[in-house]
């Protein structure tokens, strides 16, 4: 597989958006207290911005509708936003989920398929299903989920953890190696891996050729949703080749922050941390134990 | 190895597939279902052997537990074919969709010794079961009351074209959600004695419910009510509820968590003072060997391998516990038909001898 001339350089801290979409791995009361907070474009620009002031200039997002209109603010001021970048996240599974209980497996994909106007992607759209060929669906559905992020800066689009941690479970190693090439080739972008399940990710990268891979995973000290056992993390964290990013650092906050992040950096191969802050304070506090705990060299 | 075949590859099948594939006592030998599209495609990029049809496969090769997860109307008679050939059976929910069919279908797989679980995740999720184990030690006293509820965004607005949006596949909102919190509650409560009120709801679906609200009766006075709408898009995804009042407190658990409240004199229980106490899914979870989607859905085939394993005919879930469930949800569906059901003599088990059932 051909590396990018040269890789990516990935920031110590990027900005998650869980909070943003009622996402709380702790509690519902508290995941409905952040939708109700962040239904308005502008308390979730606030957050970003405060964010971005502190260096935090990374974005790790969703394909939510709703980050369209983050999208769109960026754009809009390219000098307030200069060096912002997108590492978008796809597919927002939910959305898929949802259609497939309505629609059935095949009117989901269909359904999510561009259409109008977009003769090629209708042709190739309808020339995949027809050929059963995963190649031509799987491009076709990663570029209907990047368009809204055209003419901005995606150095990194992952593939979400519950399609990664479903094709590990199938052995469908030959669409990690399709993900990977179509990022690199149509986007110039780095391909990177979110998982539940770290040690069988590796595993399945390696089998699709994919090398030295971006891999996002839980990694937190009480070894919270470290599927296969933190001993096992440590053992590929110590003896694997990837580019590790962790999640999940504060186990939802069941970990007080300086002993989660002193954790973290003491493991190796560990390049950044995504969280999802919602406050000015834990944005500010979390940055600068970073940069006391972890400083870049470079 | 234990030899698995996966009937069915929806939604539920797929991602049982991809879990059950992952267990490393596990071989997947066949993956078997009617409509093409999904079966070749695996069968192109996964090496899976595939079949459109049961009976072949069952012919082709030798099978020591099924999953299925085909549309509910089906699963009679695969789980049957299953227990004839002495195969251990772990069957999505509902069992089926007549009360008395499900008492038979256990009757007969204790007769013949076959494993069985059906999938009701839940009981697999440590807020759940932590639940169970304060009711076991009367934590909040004598139980007088259940609040179930479950809500979700599936169904919003008047389309849909799958089995699920069909009441005689056993889609809607009843078979699909509100079975969830209806199972926790014969978990925690037993055989329903009697169910009343039952409002069966549309909001967009035109030939199935969207929403369930009925209150039901359990022996000693203990009483539920049962509030669910899968139409509900204030809620990201499905939520399950369930609130318990006692004498001595009241208990409120969903996946994430759970808040329980204990007066003075409520007996003592380790970790659990007077007043509230709140504990999350991060110290109630096990953790699990592979995670797709949430730890209860491997750790419930995890269960069921180990059960095929050691051959264990009852455990939680089995078709014995599952036809309760099936039993109450026929009871609600004769009560907003207007039928009078007054406790489960209305519909007592027959022990016909099903294979002369056709």
């Amino acid at each position: 597989m051909t590396m990018p001339a040269r890789a990516h350089v990935m920031k110590r801290v990027l900005l998650g958006d869980n909070q943003f979409f009622g996402v709380n791995h702790m509690s519902e009361e508290k995941a409905r207290a952040q939708a109700m907070r962040f239904q308005g474009i502008d308390a979730v620009m606030e957050v970003i911005d405060t964010a971005y002031d502190t260096g935090i200039t990374t974005f790790m997002c969703t394909t939510h509708d709703r980050v369209a209109d983050v999208v769109e603010r960026v754009r809009a001021d390219a000098d307030r936003y200069a060096g912002f970048t997108f590492y978008p996240g796809m597919p927002y599974a939910h959305k898929y989920a949802d259609a497939v209980t309505e629609s059935g497996m095949l009117g989901a994909v269909r359904r999510f398929l561009p259409e109008g106007g977009l003769l090629d992607a209708a042709v190739r759209g309808g020339r995949s299903l027809a050929r059963k060929d995963v190649e031509g669906l799987i491009t076709l559905l990663v570029d209907a989920e990047m368009a809204m992020f055209r003419g901005l800066d995606t150095p990194v689009v992952w593939l979400q953890n519950v399609v990664v941690d479903m094709l590990i479970g199938l052995r469908f190693t030959d669409a990690f190696a399709i993900f990977a090439r179509h990022v690199r080739s149509r986007y110039g972008a780095e391909p990177g891996f979110i998982t539940m399940n770290l040690p069988a990710a590796l595993d399945t990268l390696e089998d699709a050729g994919v090398e030295n891979p971006i891999v996002c995973s839980n990694i937190n000290k009480i070894g919270f949703r470290m599927s296969g056992g933190i001993e096992a993390y440590q053992r590929v964290l110590e003896t694997r080749s990837f580019r590790a990013v962790a999640m999940s650092v504060f186990a939802s906050g069941a970990i007080p922050p300086r002993e989660a992040l002193e954790w973290i950096f003491a493991q190796p191969r560990i390049e950044s941390i995504v969280f999802g802050a919602s406050s000015a304070a834990h944005i500010r506090g979390t940055k600068a134990l970073v940069d006391e705990l972890a400083p870049v060299s470079d | 190895m234990i030899k698995v075949a996966v009937v069915g590859l929806g939604k539920m099948g797929i991602s049982h597939l991809a879990m059950i594939r992952a267990h490393p006592a596990v071989s997947v030998v066949a993956v078997i279902d009617p409509a093409g599209y999904v079966l070749d495609v695996l069968g192109k990029y996964t090496g899976l052997a595939t079949y459109k049809d049961l009976t072949r496969a069952l012919e082709d090769v030798d099978i020591d537990a099924v999953i299925v997860a085909t549309p509910t109307r089906l699963h009679a008679s695969i789980v049957r074919q299953a227990i004839d050939r002495g195969i251990a059976v772990f069957c999505e929910k509902p069992l089926t969709l007549s009360a008395v069919e499900s008492e038979e279908l256990a009757a007969y797989a204790l007769d013949r010794g076959a494993v069985t679980q059906v999938g009701y995740h839940n009981r697999f999720v440590g807020a759940f079961r932590e639940v169970k184990r304060l009711l076991e030690t009367g934590a909040i006293g004598r139980v007088t009351h259940y609040h179930a509820e479950a809500y979700g965004p599936v169904v919003l607005r008047s389309r849909g074209a799958t089995w699920r949006s069909q009441r005689a596949e056993g889609g809607g909102s009843l078979y699909d959600y509100a079975a969830h919190p209806l199972d926790l509650l014969a978990w925690y409560a037993g055989p329903a004695e009697s169910v009343g009120g039952t409002v069966l709801g549309r909001i967009f679906s035109e030939s199935t419910e969207d929403e369930v609200y009925a209150t039901i009766r359990y022996p000693a006075g203990v009483h539920a009510q049962l509030s669910v709408n899968w139409s509900d898009e204030s809620f990201r995804k499905m939520t399950t509820r369930m609130t318990v009042t006692g004498t001595a407190g009241r208990i409120y658990a969903d996946r994430q968590e759970i808040q329980v409240y204990r007066r003075e004199t409520a007996p003592a229980v380790d970790g659990y003072d007077a007043g509230w106490t709140v504990r999350y899914t991060t110290e109630l979870t096990e953790p699990v060997r592979f995670y797709l989607r949430g730890e209860e859905y491997s750790a419930q085939l995890d269960a069921f391998v180990a059960r095929v394993h050691e051959g264990a005919i009852r455990g939680l879930n089995d078709f014995s516990s599952a036809a309760v469930t099936d039993r109450t949800l026929e009871l609600l569906t004769r009560d907003a038909a207007g039928e009078k059901v007054e406790g489960t003599a209305v519909i007592a088990p027959r022990r016909r001898g099903l294979r002369r059932r056709k």
